[in-house]
């Protein structure tokens, strides 16, 4: 198996791009990041588009072609492009089956991105195309929501460990602390426990504040065999590990309700791969769609013993200078989640760091970086590890 | 959900029907075609539940799914059944008095319906054991 590398990268802005369509908003991510690696599209070999549901969001399916199309690369050269689906998770599986293909010898040059649009349709019909992440026939019938699974597992971690709804908060109030630093998100105001708490309860205990919002946006990166990065940047970040797992659909069937055993099942696998520790993470994007996901992430990786995600937040452990910081792109919270892109921001967040080129974000020293989307309520699982140095 | 794949699963959830692996004597709903313990080599039977269980985890609903909205604030949970298996449900009761560890029983009543003539869903959601506590 060869190395790998990502020697490009690029995220559209992320928020409610009304005059913006799918094809727009992936061909920018797409261009800028082959642009950013100095790549013409004869050299492309094959391309990965991470997408939840064009089918429900903009009424198009056939992304793969209909992005090769648009990006210039299915005429004469023929480009293969592949849509990948694993809901939330679907940017960060696109990006692996990427890192696959390189890894393989099959190909050299590969863009892996993500996109969605979700803002041109009505709010209830994008909550319902989301709900489709879940068990639709056990889960969604009864009237479960995506906010709602999640409140049960912040339900039961406060049962269960004395979490708070303060220390929910803290996670939204960091989170929007590090995003108004970043160009591309959603929102960049700073907001308070208190205005999370005094928000709307849209399922209890998650208040609208401790949930992310919809988004459109897309990712892209540029990856290469690790032999040949140099050739096109100076800069080339290196893919140590790439892990994914599944679980059950439905949230009642988990061993635990407050842990996502994908999360621990990939990151164990992708530690073991990279042969590191929790300790040698430099700092990590975690998939935060609520508040509370943020809280059994970093316990789930092994950031934070298993309860104390709250308490290790309300200390300041996970924000920018902190022990390990979490989510410097301002997470999915304050960036937003345009679903089918997250786990490509998150990479391209890492990358931008360990480049050193995340300005006020930046954290001092970053060597090795980590990535954790989520698909679901956690049955799917996706955990990537970048490092500098090869 | 379109008819065909309602009907499908119809006696499951109205009646609690759900299986059983003779093999692992493990219990599941919703049914399940294979053994998620010993997949291939189990031997799976019909099982109709009790129906009582306990509340492993809840929350109160304020902005609902499409098609619930006349129904907020609404209680959905996790049940534990009896027999081990766990389910996702609504409990008929007072928000306030729902509690983690709560003893329910099942009741059929009205899931939903298909548009304003479409098809009815029923099935099954739970109320508190002690009446006192709805």
């Amino acid at each position: 198996m060869r190395d790998v590398a990502i020697i490009g990268v690029k995220n559209t802005k992320f928020g409610e791009l009304w005059d913006r369509s799918f094809r727009d908003v992936v061909v920018e991510a797409g261009v800028g990041a082959v642009s950013d690696a100095g790549v013409v599209g004869e050299k492309i070999d094959a391309m990965f588009v991470g997408n939840m549901s064009g089918g429900q969001f903009v009424e198009q399916e056939h992304i793969g072609a209909l992005i090769a199309d648009y990006s210039g690369l299915a005429k004469d050269i023929h480009v293969p492009s592949t849509r990948v689906e694993a809901a939330c998770a679907s940017g960060g599986l696109a990006l692996r089956q990427g890192i696959y293909a390189v890894a393989s010898g099959m190909d050299d040059i590969v863009i892996a991105a993500g996109a969605e649009k979700m803002t041109d349709v009505p709010s209830a019909k994008a909550s319902s195309a989301l709900a489709a992440a879940a068990d639709r026939e056990w889960e969604g019938i009864m009237g479960a929501t995506f906010p709602g699974l999640y409140a049960m597992i912040a339900r039961m971690h406060m049962h269960k460990y004395g979490t708070t709804s303060e220390q929910l908060a803290q996670v939204a109030v960091k989170n929007h602390q590090n995003g108004q630093h970043n160009p591309i998100a959603q929102y960049k105001t700073p907001i308070t426990v208190d205005s999370v708490l005094k928000s709307i309860m849209v399922a209890d205990p998650l208040h609208i504040f401790d949930c992310s919002p919809i988004t459109d946006g897309a990712s892209a990166v540029v990856l290469a065999p690790a032999d040949i990065a140099h050739e096109y940047t100076d800069t080339p970040i290196y893919v140590k590990a790439t892990a994914q797992a599944s679980d059950t659909i439905a949230l009642h069937d988990r061993r635990d309700i407050t842990t996502l055993d994908a999360s621990v099942a990939a990151g164990k696998r992708a530690y073991e791969m990279a042969g590191l520790q929790p300790k040698d993470i430099d700092l990590v994007e975690v998939h935060d769609c609520f508040t509370i996901a943020e809280i059994c992430a970093i316990e789930d990786l092994g950031f934070a013993k298993k309860g104390e995600g709250g308490i290790v937040t309300q200390n300041g452990e996970t924000a920018i200078g902190g022990r390990i910081p979490v989510n410097t792109s301002g997470g999915l919270k304050s960036c937003g989640h345009p679903v089918g892109a997250t786990g490509v921001k998150q990479a391209v967040e890492i990358v931008e760091q360990l480049r050193g080129e995340a300005g006020k974000r930046q954290v001092d020293g970053a060597e090795i970086g980590m990535t954790h989307n989520v698909g679901g309520s956690g049955a799917t699982a996706v955990v990537h590890i970048f490092s500098r140095n090869r | 959900m379109s008819v065909p794949r309602f009907w499908r699963k119809q006696i499951a959830r109205y009646n609690l029907v759900g299986t059983h692996c003779k093999k692992c004597d493990e219990y599941f709903y919703p049914p399940r075609n294979m053994c998620p313990a010993c997949r291939r080599e189990g031997e799976i039977e019909e099982y109709k539940f009790s129906g009582k269980g306990e509340v492993v985890t809840y929350t109160v609903i304020h902005t609902a799914a499409e098609g619930f909205e006349n129904q907020t604030p609404y209680v959905l949970a996790i049940i534990k059944l009896d027999e081990g298996p766990s389910l996702t449900s609504q409990i008929i009761c007072d928000p306030s008095n729902v509690k983690i560890g709560m003893k329910v029983k099942p009741v059929f009543r009205k899931l939903g319906q298909a548009g304003e003539r479409g098809m009815i869903y029923y099935g099954t959601k739970f109320v508190p054991e002690v009446a006192d506590k709805c």
